[in-house]
């Protein structure tokens, strides 16, 4: 689950990591409100789940009195379009207003699990405020990575390792390490599953700061962290996605038109891959969990049929334990209730496949029986052609 | 022959009493597999069926001496319940749960370092079969056929059941199938799997099947390349048209920073030997074509 920069930057002060001095605002009067109580320049950002927002034209400088209301209008209310946010953009609500600073060093700072060696990995560089990846790609030298064992915890050696490697002069050390141990404290007593500072900046005044802020929670670990639900915001998400959490769900959206139900998230991903090698296009990544059952490929239909670009549906279930007659009964209802219009490919495995196929067959909906994977995707294809 | 679990393999269920550990244990007996305890804290005397359960493993352990462990804790207790397993010495812990925080796998993946006797499957997979002899985990029973030849080794739950049951219907039996699961941390890899595969005299092919996320699958095929040339792989990669950046339902299954595409992953299978399986609809007729036996 990600949050916004703002709340990020809150749960940053709880734990003593710097940032500059900033107020959300949601009209251009608040900006020039909290612009008038900070005194200029100021920055006003953004505040959408994306990152690039600054290329994007969602984060400006105002120098002076006359620039700020201009700045707020063009920013709030904005369909902000970033290499993160796809072609249709985000649409910005609120922004954060911040006192602007005299920087003198960007660097760029984050926490991240490394699942090959289960510890906490520190990540950081010289250089700030660029895409990392481009950095890691080009440079890799230029990168240094602290492990951490989330038994022992941070150690005074891990900072060293941070300090020297990032070539800190030596009076910067010491507000260095208390940083990094905030951070990792935080990391660790809230599950994130990213904390990043791109940049971390230096102040002309020997001060180190959080320049900007992203966090992800480990949604496994939500439920000892109520506080962070409360910090969800419902218009970042994909409003299907968002319902298909609901019903406990795992959708994807996707640019295709062959909506998929598959029962496994390892086969729904292979299922979409045999839809693209059939010559069609996948409308969405749906796993309605190992044991399918009716009422999950109900609402899978529901999930499936608010994408206009949909032409036909492909059903993947291997059900091993689960019977196939209950599937193809499960089916037929919720096609009947629902009035599904799309034609339906089935392929289903399992015990009492006849039974199940003969089911679908006398139904009278326009549902298509497949023998098997690769007949299922062929079938499919031919209709969306 | 088979790895890590046999005819002779003695299991305990940690959470028997809930209703999935009672349903999946309940298959598990139908299918053959010796199941000689059960644990649930609170309810020690009490028996599930015939299968009597203890309040803790250590004394589940040495009342029955079980040596293989199968775990159906909720999310939130389940890590607590590995090394649990491991604390009393259990051999094999298998762990089907999904949904454990990744900090929570962390500190279980270290804590196991300390217990070397210990193999940890899973958590968050179907766990493992050895047709006709025994079956820990929900895998079904229907699907495989005993005998041999092909291991196979699988980070997903229902796309393992898609290759075991196009490898039966091919004709062609296997000696165990392996979930290792589809959370970034997990315990046992693919290089444990291959190991004992290639040790398994009985095993003469493999099926790998690997998905985005992690590089799990570029060290494997690196291990297969240096270490394995007598016994032909056959691989497949789930998520060739997985956008970047979203996790495609299994917690692990992301490609990140660029890292973990089923592009570069495929690659390192051709790079290596491993018949790459383009089309899984036709993984069984693939495997027809590189094993004759």
């Amino acid at each position: 689950m990600k949050i916004h920069e703002y709340q990020a930057k809150e749960l940053f002060r709880k734990y003593n990591v710097t940032t500059p001095k900033g107020k959300l605002a949601t009209t251009s009067a608040e900006v020039e409100k909290i612009a008038d109580e900070f005194g200029l320049p100021v920055v006003v950002k953004a505040q959408v789940h994306a990152g690039g927002r600054g290329k994007g034209g969602g984060v400006k400088l105002a120098k002076t009195k006359d620039d700020v209301k201009p700045i707020a209008d063009s920013i709030i209310g904005m369909t902000l379009v970033t290499k993160q946010t796809g072609a249709q953009g985000k649409k910005v609500r609120k922004v954060l207003v911040e006192e602007g600073l005299n920087i003198k060093k960007e660097l760029y700072l984050s926490i991240i699990p490394d699942r090959e060696t289960a510890t906490v990995a520190i990540v950081c560089s010289q250089d700030g405020g660029m895409d990392i990846e481009e950095v890691a790609a080009k440079t890799p030298e230029r990168i240094i990575t602290v492990n951490i064992s989330p038994v022992t915890g941070i150690q005074a050696f891990h900072l060293n390792q941070v300090n020297f490697g990032l070539e800190l002069e030596k009076d910067l050390h010491k507000q260095m390490s208390a940083l990094v141990r905030n951070l990792y404290k935080l990391f660790v007593d809230y599950d994130c599953s990213m904390v990043e500072i791109n940049p971390l900046i230096i102040t002309a005044e020997g001060n180190i700061l959080a320049l900007d802020a992203k966090m992800e929670f480990d949604s496994n670990a939500i439920f000892r962290h109520p506080d962070v639900l409360e910090m969800r915001d419902i218009d970042e998400e994909d409003p299907v996605e968002a319902e298909a959490s609901k019903y406990g769900l795992n959708y994807i959206n996707l640019d295709g038109n062959v909506g998929n139900i598959v029962n496994g998230a390892g086969l729904a991903m292979a299922t979409m891959d045999i839809v693209k090698m059939a010559g069609a296009a996948p409308a969405n990544f749906l796993d309605v969990g190992g044991g399918a059952n009716a009422e999950a490929i109900e609402n899978g239909f529901r999930l499936i049929m608010k994408d206009p670009a949909v032409k036909g549906i492909l059903i993947n279930v291997f059900g091993g334990i689960l019977r196939c007659d209950i599937l193809a009964q499960g089916v037929v209802a919720a096609a009947t209730k629902l009035n599904l219009s799309v034609p339906v490919v089935v392929r289903m495995e399992g015990t009492n496949v006849a039974e199940g196929r003969k089911i679908l067959a006398e139904s009278g909906l326009n549902l298509t029986t497949a023998k098997d994977l690769a007949d299922a995707a062929e079938k499919v294809a031919q209709i969306v052609k | 022959m088979s790895i890590f679990a046999d005819k002779n393999t003695r299991l305990l269920v940690q959470g028997i009493t809930g209703s999935e550990g009672m349903f999946h244990t309940r298959a598990c007996i139908a299918y053959g597999t010796n199941v000689v305890a059960g644990v649930t804290p609170g309810k020690g005397g009490q028996k599930m069926d015939d299968v009597p359960v203890f309040n803790t493993v250590k004394e589940a352990r040495k009342q029955t001496g079980a040596n293989a462990s199968m775990i159906f804790v909720p999310p939130r207790f389940a890590a607590d319940s590995i090394m649990e397993a491991a604390d009393a010495g259990i051999e094999l812990v298998v762990c089907i749960t999904e949904g454990i925080p990744v900090l929570d796998m962390m500190k279980v993946k270290n804590y196991l370092a300390t217990r070397p006797q210990t193999r940890l499957i899973g958590p968050n997979c179907p766990g493992l079969l050895t047709p006709g002899e025994c079956k820990i985990g929900i895998m079904p029973g229907s699907i495989v056929k005993p005998g041999g030849p092909w291991g196979v080794v699988s980070r997903s739950g229902t796309l393992t059941y898609e290759a075991v049951h196009q490898l039966t219907q091919a004709g062609f039996g296997q000696t165990t199938c392996v979930g290792i699961g589809g959370d970034p941390v997990n315990g046992t890899n693919f290089i444990d799997c291959l190991k004992a595969f290639k040790e398994d005299p009985e095993t003469k092919a493999v099926v790998m099947i690997g998905e985005i996320g992690g590089h799990a699958e570029e060290d494997a095929c690196e291990w297969i390349k240096n270490n394995m040339p007598d016994k032909p792989v056959v691989g497949f990669i789930a998520g060739l048209t997985a956008p970047p950046g979203r996790r495609m339902g299994h917690a692990g299954a992301i490609v990140s920073g660029g890292k973990g595409t089923a592009a570069a992953k495929i690659e390192a299978m051709k790079a290596s030997g491993v018949h790459h399986c383009e089309n899984l609809g036709k993984m069984g007729e693939l495997c027809k074509q590189v094993f004759k036996g």
